[in-house]
């Protein structure tokens, strides 16, 4: 039962405007993950929701109650830090009670949702020692007990996987994914920059570059229908190949005379004044395939392999680079270490071609 | 010889010294008693630096023998020796404990060592919290901090001034007694001699048996394995403390209520028993201050941001985050600080030499030791009392040295 809605906002300090024009319309239920490169102001963003840092302008709403100037106890919301902020002199039934403490709840009540919380964590075994005595990921779980004993409407996390190791990460990525599911009423927005977190546990991701909010989508919508180049390179790993080219043939299908002397054909249509317009093409390193008949002027991409990473189901192919132009990558189903120092033609479906103009998707004109 | 040139031989000759002797036993220990040569060149090495780090101590080890521990040995033995030097077993003891004089530097002693700990640390802990955020916060840490550059007695000194009495007729120099003249009876008189310490009185009991009821609930949840009846002798002990003091703060609320100010006559602040002990205190509180405020901001520093951020988010309010999250978590750098000015008041000696003397009962024990020493020339008493300030102190000693290690882990 609650619904945040972000309204041009953004923060300054100082002189300096770290976001600005933030428009976000978050609905009860959902899953919200900001991503974005280290320093764009995802963690912010999510303090300015938690009222632990002021907005410098524009407005924000909990339920269509003005939230900026409230603060942060009387906002509904709970948070899980990345460094976990358990109270180092509290046990863990301490520190999952404090708030309920300091709200004056009675003893009875207190126990009930102290002991409920870490049932659904299992932390039961744990409660009455010290957070030093416990490891990484237990720690988590008593800050996420933590907020769930405070029952909030919204949930906030900075990114609260990063201190984990790989195995102990994906684990608690699937107990939050869970923790989700047992509680679809409420809202949570989760900060992360890892984007494979984003895509498994979002119902929506909003990507934030320079300062504000480069497109916002489900995960698949992300991957398939990027609205720029940057969101194109930032979702998916090793991230999309862009080409410069020049749009030659236009319609339904559009016709990419690119300058490393290929072609592309992408199924994005554009209109007979687009003609000559520069572009970029993108296309994901999984998307490109083998083109053993064609003439380098037909193909995407004819180059040299000059690195091959066997991974087992796949394969990933570096080519050397043209001149200034980024170097290309791409994954080829299967072990293919034999294509090492051989010259590969690529293509692609036209399909999973993406078509770029000023760093804007020509989907979205 | 030119007194320069003199330092200067001395300084070339102590470090030359000190560089001849390392040089030196290092060859005497690697040529010649363990050479790294021959058939047990391998053991030999081992030996040596078996033996090196003794080397380097040796000096430290042999002037800290000689200026720490005989004096202590030479202490006990002079203090069971009489004025002439004859043996008398334990009668010097016997004889200062029946001294009125010692009683009263022993309980003074007392009196400082609750007050002036406490007042340094709290006082600390508040200029601390208070100029953590403010712009000017670092100037007025510098100048909380100044005292410490002083020496007792300067600012011994410096406080003189501010108690000095002059004749009614005349101005008056003391700060002191210039305020007090302002009040003549009527209602600003009533508001700050007697509302106010009235309030201040009840609120400070009430604070110290809120206090001692909070740390009674905490150690009764958090030890529930807590051996019985030690807990219910600790039970005990607390309620006789806070009866005590009930009882002390009824008595001095009565004296309040009783009490016929002296309006319009400057006060010899010195001479009034009892209370000049609380204006000597104010020296070393005022110097102390300082210390406590530097090493408890640091620590205050260190507490983590984001557990101050999520108790917010719990909904604590300030008071509540200042007392259940920061001090609880420097609480190991308070214990310190507190046992560190404790050892100070325990030797406390020049700011009451040169403020009373010892005299109108604000004798100490470090300056009764000093009078018996150097005054009366009795050496057997005085050692006697050097060797209770000793006693008095060693255990508190221990403890901070104890608490010092704990904090550096
Ligand atoms: N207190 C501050 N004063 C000035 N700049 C700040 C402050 N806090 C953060 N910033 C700046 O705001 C930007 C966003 O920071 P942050 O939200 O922490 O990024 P991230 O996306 O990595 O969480 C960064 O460029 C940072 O330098
Ligand atoms: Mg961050």
């Amino acid at each position: 039962m609650a619904d945040l809605v972000l309204k041009d906002v953004e923060k300054a300090y100082g002189e300096v405007k770290v976001l600005k024009d933030i428009n976000l319309d978050i609905k009860t239920g959902e899953l919200i993950v900001f991503v974005g490169p280290s320093g764009c102001g995802k963690s912010t963003l999510l303090r300015m929701i938690a009222g632990l840092e002021k907005i410098s302008g524009g407005e924000f709403s909990i339920d269509g109650v003005r939230m900026n100037d409230v603060p942060p106890a009387q906002r509904g919301i709970a948070m899980v830090f990345q460094s976990y902020a358990l109270y180092p002199h509290m046990t863990v039934r301490e520190n999952m009670s404090f708030a309920l403490r300091i709200a004056k709840k009675s003893q009875a009540e207190i126990d009930k949702a102290v002991d409920k919380a870490a049932k659904i964590l299992q932390l039961t075994p744990y409660l009455d020692r010290l957070p030093k005595a416990l490891s990484g990921g237990q720690r988590q779980r008593v800050a996420i007990g933590r907020s769930i004993v405070r029952d909030p409407k919204v949930y906030l996390f900075d990114e609260p996987l990063s201190n984990l190791d790989a195995a102990l990460r994906v684990a608690t990525r699937i107990e939050i994914a869970q923790l989700k599911e047992a509680m679809p009423q409420s809202t949570m927005v989760y900060v992360t920059h890892d984007q494979v977190e984003a895509m498994t546990l979002a119902s929506r991701i909003v990507v934030l570059a320079g300062g504000g909010i480069a497109q916002v989508g489900s995960p698949l919508e992300l991957y398939e229908r990027p609205q720029n180049e940057f969101v194109a390179q930032f979702i998916g790993s090793p991230s999309m190949n862009l080409m410069a080219g020049e749009i030659t043939g236009t319609g339904a299908k559009t016709t990419v005379r690119l300058a490393n002397g290929g072609m592309a054909v992408s199924a994005v249509p554009t209109n007979a004044a687009d003609k000559g317009l520069p572009v970029n093409i993108g296309v994901r390193p999984e998307d490109l395939v083998e083109a053993a008949g064609k003439s380098p002027a037909e193909a995407i991409f004819t180059g040299e392999v000059e690195i091959t990473e066997a991974l087992g189901e796949v394969t990933l192919l570096y080519f050397r680079r043209q001149g200034e132009a980024a170097q290309v990558v791409a994954k080829l189903p299967g072990i293919r270490p034999e294509l090492r120092r051989r010259t590969v033609s690529l293509g692609a479906d036209p399909k999973k071609v993406h078509l770029f103009a000023n760093g804007t998707s020509l989907l979205y004109r | 010889m030119h007194p320069a040139l003199q330092a200067f031989v001395v300084i070339l000759v102590g470090v030359g010294g000190c560089v001849g002797y390392f040089y030196a036993s290092n060859l005497v220990l690697d040529k010649i008693l363990f050479p790294a040569r021959g058939p047990h060149a391998g053991r030999n090495i081992n030996r040596a630096s078996a033996i090196r780090p003794w080397l380097f101590l040796f000096p430290a080890l042999a002037l800290l023998c000689l200026y720490l521990a005989y004096p202590v040995f030479a202490t006990a033995w002079l203090s069971l020796h009489g004025r002439s030097g004859q043996f008398v077993g334990g009668a010097n003891y016997i004889a200062m404990f029946g001294e009125p004089k010692f009683a009263e530097s022993l309980k003074n002693n007392m009196l400082w060592l609750v007050v002036v700990p406490a007042a340094s640390t709290a006082f600390g802990l508040l200029a601390a919290q208070l100029t953590d955020r403010i712009k000017w916060g670092n100037i007025a840490k510098s100048l909380i901090f100044m005292p410490m550059a002083i020496s007792f007695v300067g600012a011994s000194v410096i406080f003189k001034l501010i108690y000095d009495a002059r004749d009614a007729e005349v101005a008056q120099i003391g700060l002191l007694n210039a305020l007090w003249l302002k009040f003549d009876g009527g209602p600003g008189s009533f508001l700050f001699l007697k509302l106010l310490p009235f309030l201040l009185v009840i609120a400070f009991v009430v604070l110290a048996v809120a206090l001692a009821g909070y740390a009674a609930q905490a150690v009764a949840q958090t030890r529930k394995d807590f051996n019985g009846r030690l807990l219910a002798g600790g039970i005990v002990f607390a309620l006789l403390v806070v009866l005590y003091a009930i009882w002390g703060a009824v008595g001095s609320l009565w004296g309040l209520v009783m009490w016929a100010p002296p309006f319009g006559q400057p006060q010899n602040w010195l001479q009034l028993p009892f209370w000049n002990n609380f204006f000597l205190m104010a020296v070393l509180v005022w110097i102390q201050t300082g210390f406590a405020m530097v090493i408890l901001s640091a620590a205050l520093r260190g507490v983590p941001e984001d557990t101050i951020e999520a108790a917010i988010i719990d909904g604590a309010n300030p008071f509540q985050i200042f007392f259940k999250i920061k001090v609880p978590q420097i609480m190991g750098t308070i214990v310190v600080v507190w046992t560190t000015i404790t050892i100070t008041v325990l030797k406390v000696f020049d700011i009451v030499l040169a403020m009373t003397n010892g005299q109108w009962e604000t004798q100490v024990l470090a300056n009764y030791m000093y009078d018996k020493l150097f005054r009366s020339l009795d050496w057997g008493m005085g050692s006697a009392s050097a060797m209770i300030i000793m006693l008095l102190v060693t255990p508190i000693l221990v403890w901070n040295v104890w608490n010092v290690r704990k904090e550096m882990k």
